[in-house]
């Protein structure tokens, strides 16, 4: 499984040609086009993260397998102010849309598996993982 | 990209291709409240069939139309949702708040029509 | 002679390893290994067939048929250790695997009948070399790591392969089991009953949503009399169901909703007097029907 896009974000229309690259490669991979918008959705929301908060960063979309299943990696990086208080931004309130207005607490549902790693002045890493059923 | 927006009776209608950029949305937004005003519009449809993603930029924008045309005292419905987007909206936590929502074209003009036509 | 599979280190099965202190190098011993079989390729066909046919396995299938996939198996195994590549095998396991599955082999077997292959040329190894134990020792060195990782490579395929058919299989008896009734022109109902959970849920918010579209519904009762329970993720899904059905300009009635569930519902923050909510199922037809402009006319 070598298909794998490397975007560098810098401006809103990145984010559009970002998600529209994570659809391609869902549908690619066999992903229903239900799994497919949900994974463009998530690169949509991540993407803009970037844009706002970082300035620039980059994406990096991958086809895995794991376990014998089939799955696409989203993995979002900038080298901005990072978040210092992950426990917040990650805070589920009920229908919001994220404690900070991240909206990291419905990527994480959009995904399978989820993982954020952030230092203020250093960066913000997200992964996220969707396996195909 | 300019969206297309046509004038239909009382109402406008905007009818949203897909990839559409940031700039493309927040300049539909000024091209609907400046031709409500002009037409003196009842009501506003947009058009989002061929959008195959609505994130929260978008859906935060349409919410800015509404608000916006509501202060023209004019109507706004959104119609064409796709429910894959729809799953994927609420997963997000972009519900569109009380903005009217309507299946297609079709619906979205039958409501602004009934909503209109009370007052016989 | 000595066992001599015991003594010998575990070596990773995922590259041909370079000979350290020994004659030759490993990919020499290989191709002797591979001539070996090649040569005494009937022979050994003919003693693994025996052998699964002792060990009562694939009785699924007809002789002709063990014998005939037992061809293809031990040229796609020699072929594999030949080029020390498992892409071909494990395409041609996963092309087996759809041969056989539906003709009833199980998992058990698939790995088996690998195991005994693996088995019967390491004993004709065995029975080879007896006079050269060094040399035995080198072959069964190169050889054990490729075999473990074909054993292993067939039966990935084989599980794989198993595991797409019978996701298939239930993708199908839920699309068939779902309910999303049109009862009128515009109301669609979606009774749940039983346990769900929440890839069930998922599943039926989708075929919901879909069904909105197709029967441009604009009314949906959903009917939850026969959900004994729900925990906090289903009731979630609940509540996003009836989010994205407004999306698509649907109102929806919840009816059914027992005090536990009400609960529940409450308790991951939902606003109770914000949904719609009737008692039982005819009440919310009723009020569905009041929605759409129905007159409601009281039999007598």
């Amino acid at each position: 499984m070598t298909q794998e896009a490397q975007i560098p974000i810098s401006s809103d229309k990145d984010v559009v040609l970002a998600r529209q690259q994570g659809r391609l490669l869902a549908l690619q991979l066999d992903f229903s086009i239900s799994d497919a918008t949900l994974i463009a959705m998530a690169i949509s929301e991540l993407s803009r993260n970037i844009v706002s908060y970082a300035g620039t960063g980059t994406v990096i979309l991958k086809g895995i397998q794991g376990s014998g299943r089939i799955g696409l990696m989203i993995v979002a990086a900038d080298a901005g102010p990072g978040i210092a208080d992950i426990a917040l931004a990650m805070r589920d309130g009920f229908s919001s849309s994220g404690g900070l207005g991240l909206g990291l607490p419905g990527v994480r549902r959009l995904m399978d598996e989820f993982d954020i790693s952030s230092e203020p002045g250093r960066g913000t890493t997200v992964t996220g993982k969707k396996w195909r059923l | 990209m300019e969206v297309p927006i046509l004038k239909q009776g009382q109402f406008l209608i905007a009818t949203i291709q897909a990839a559409l950029s940031d700039a493309d949305l927040v300049q539909l937004r000024t091209a609907l409240v400046r031709q409500v005003v002009r037409f003196r519009s009842l009501g506003v449809i947009v058009d989002v069939t061929a959008m195959d993603v609505v994130d929260s930029f978008a859906s935060r924008t349409l919410l800015e139309i509404s608000r916006m045309i509501r202060l023209r005292g004019a109507d706004t419905v959104i119609v064409g949702i796709q429910p894959e987007v729809a799953f994927a909206m609420v997963q997000l936590g972009l519900t569109l708040e009380d903005i009217p929502t309507a299946l297609d074209l079709e619906e979205g003009l039958a409501y602004l029509q009934q909503k209109f036509t009370t007052t016989d | 002679m000595q066992n001599a599979k015991g003594s010998r280190e575990a070596i990773s099965p995922s590259s041909y390893p370079a000979d350290l202190a020994r004659n030759e190098p490993t990919s020499e011993l290989l191709s002797e290994l591979v001539a070996h079989l090649r040569q005494n390729r009937t022979l050994l066909r003919e003693g693994w067939v025996t052998s699964i046919t002792e060990a009562r396995l694939l009785t699924a299938m007809t002789q002709e048929e063990i014998f005939a996939e037992a061809t293809s198996v031990y040229d796609s195994y020699v072929a594999a250790l030949e080029t020390g590549t498992f892409e071909a095998l494990q395409a041609y396991a996963r092309n087996l695997s759809e041969r056989i599955i539906p003709r009833g082999v199980e998992t058990h077997e698939v790995v088996g009948i690998v195991l005994l292959l693996r088995d019967v040329l390491a004993r004709s190894l065995f029975a080879k070399y007896q006079a050269d134990f060094e040399k035995l020792n080198r072959i069964l060195d190169a050889y054990e790591p490729a075999a473990n990782r074909i054993a292993n490579t067939v039966a990935v395929g084989f599980v794989q392969e198993r595991e797409r058919v019978i996701r298939q299989q239930q993708e199908a008896i839920r699309e068939l089991s779902t309910p999303v009734l049109q009862v009128r022109e515009r109301l669609l109902i979606l009774p749940i009953i039983g346990v769900i959970d929440p890839q069930r849920a998922r599943q039926l918010t989708e075929q919901l949503l879909r069904g909105i579209r197709t029967n441009r519904a604009k009314v949906v009762v959903i009917d939850i009399t026969g959900v004994a329970a729900m925990d906090a993720s289903v009731a979630n899904h609940l509540v996003q169901t009836v989010e994205a059905s407004r999306l698509l300009g649907a109102t929806v009635i919840v009816t059914g909703l027992s005090p536990e569930i009400a609960q529940t519902l409450v308790t991951i923050g939902v606003d109770l007097g914000k949904m719609n909510t009737v008692g039982d199922l005819q009440g919310g037809i009723e009020q569905a029907e009041r929605l759409l402009g129905y007159k409601v006319v009281p039999s007598n």
